[in-house]
């Protein structure tokens, strides 16, 4: 239950007066609420926990992460040689 | 997957493991809450890969094994009822109450349905104006503003039968336990970072100053983990307790506002039992007055169920992080997934599945054997 997804937001619609959206993961693509993300766009990343998104992924932040990792892998790349 | 794969690199995960053995100058234990990060550790094996000095220990962080064992008799009590369809998430099927689980309840004929997410539920209910439609609501505060939404479209639409049989658990009062339980051996903290997603982080920054812990939100791919060890590991050597988000691409100091206010206007805190552990005080959700009428609890009066617990199980100290799987006599033995003593050998949150599914059957002490 504690599993949550990140997936694409394909659409955005309203049904009985909520916010909702078919979101892809990874080919998976379900109907998921977006009443708690009132910015999110389609194209965007959200993190989807039971049927509802609770948070867009940030990919700038993403991004920033990873290339820390990138870089510590580099730095020890570099102390090998 | 975009935003999981990239997470997952191997060699990046070396570099890691490295860079936290280069940090340490003595052992620290550190406690995950979050039944995702187990699932992640013990499926990868993290905790055997890491140095010898780090020690991590698992909490009561999957929500499906710390639900009080009366939550689950009375969900039995109401499933088992003719006019009721009890909805529930899968991983509450086999849950052992005292007597039976509710995978039990529904091959003897009664309408129990597993649904995705508690909209699913309210669904039925409109569907289906003369049942009752009882939704199992357990979580930690991930699930409550899905829970929450329900119940609040429930009231809007003046859908008097629909109902919420509520169990949820927040998570900074279950730090403040761990940390103040005789004993205690966890020095910092991994957040859950789908918890703080909606909650924010803000509310983990009080509990690192008083117990001068470093608390890490941390997110739940193998790199996302280790990333979170090796901040967790630097903040201990240089004796900073104070709260680091390593999940920046998910969670925020916010947190989910809009969220957050849906939550507070249909729950209220309250004290909480917690199968395993005992009463934490202000560390559940209840439904407001205003939504008592949709509160399964009080519609079906089942809260004088008396429970009985096996007397076997030691999931009480597994979920403290006192004792591995490993430790329990009944591991592996009486107590399997198809017929589980305990609820952390029912979820693949579990502790105890965890282990099991991933073949870690030796005992303890090895179960958390290191290397370099
Ligand atoms: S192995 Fe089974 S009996 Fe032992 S602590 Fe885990 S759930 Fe309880």
């Amino acid at each position: 239950m504690c599993l949550s997804v990140p997936g694409k937001v394909l659409d955005i619609s309203s049904e009985e007066g909520f916010r909702m959206g078919r979101v892809d993961f990874g080919g998976i693509v379900k109907k998921v609420c977006l009443e708690y993300l009132p910015d999110i766009q389609v194209g965007d990343y959200a993190l989807v926990h039971v049927g509802f998104a609770i948070s867009r992924v940030l990919p700038e932040e993403a991004e920033k992460t990873l290339k820390l990792f990138r870089e510590l892998d580099g730095m020890e790349e570099r102390e090998e040689r | 997957m975009k935003y999981i794969d990239e997470f997952r690199d191997e060699k990046i995960a070396r570099a890691l493991i490295r860079q936290i053995a280069g940090r340490l100058t003595r052992e620290w234990v550190v406690m995950e809450v979050c039944g995702g990060q187990t699932h992640t550790i013990v499926k990868y094996g993290l905790d055997q890969m890491l140095p010898e000095g780090v020690r991590v220990v698992h909490g009561p962080g999957c929500p499906v094994c710390v639900t009080p064992l009366e939550k689950i008799d009375q969900a039995i009590a109401i499933a088992g009822l003719d006019d009721v369809i009890f909805c529930s998430f899968g991983d509450m099927m086999r849950v052992p109450g005292s007597a039976s689980d509710l995978h039990q309840v529904k091959a003897a004929g009664g309408d129990v349905r597993i649904v995705y997410s508690p909209l699913d539920a309210l669904r039925l209910a409109r569907e289906n104006p003369a049942k009752k439609v009882v939704f199992f609501a357990v979580g930690f505060e991930t699930t409550a503003p899905a829970n929450a939404l329900a119940v609040w479209q429930a009231a809007r639409e003046g859908l008097g039968n629909f109902f919420m049989l509520v169990s949820h658990v927040r998570v900074p009062p279950a730090l403040t336990a761990v940390l103040e339980a005789p004993g205690n051996r966890v020095q910092g903290f991994l957040a859950a970072g789908h918890v703080c997603a909606v909650m924010g982080t803000r509310e983990y920054e009080p509990l690192a100053e008083q117990y001068r812990v470093p608390i890490v939100p941390t997110g739940f791919e193998p790199l996302d983990i280790l990333d979170g060890i090796d901040r967790l590991v630097r903040l201990l050597e240089a004796g900073e307790a104070r709260v680091e988000n390593q999940y920046t691409r998910v969670v925020s100091r916010d947190g989910n506002l809009a969220a957050q206010e849906r939550i507070f206007s249909v729950f209220e805190i309250c004290d909480q039992k917690w199968r395993g552990i005992g009463e934490i005080p202000a560390s559940g959700f209840r439904l407001k007055k205003d939504f008592v009428r949709h509160d399964a609890a009080v519609a079906f009066d089942v809260r004088d169920i008396a429970p009985c617990e096996s007397a076997l199980c030691m999931s009480g100290d597994v979920l403290k992080g006192l004792k591995t799987p490993g430790d329990c006599p009944a591991f592996a033995s009486e107590c399997t997934p198809e017929n589980p003593l305990g609820a952390t050998m029912v979820s693949a949150e579990g502790a105890c599945a965890a282990f099991y599914h991933y073949g870690r059957h030796e005992k303890a002490g090895d179960t958390i054997r290191r290397k370099d």
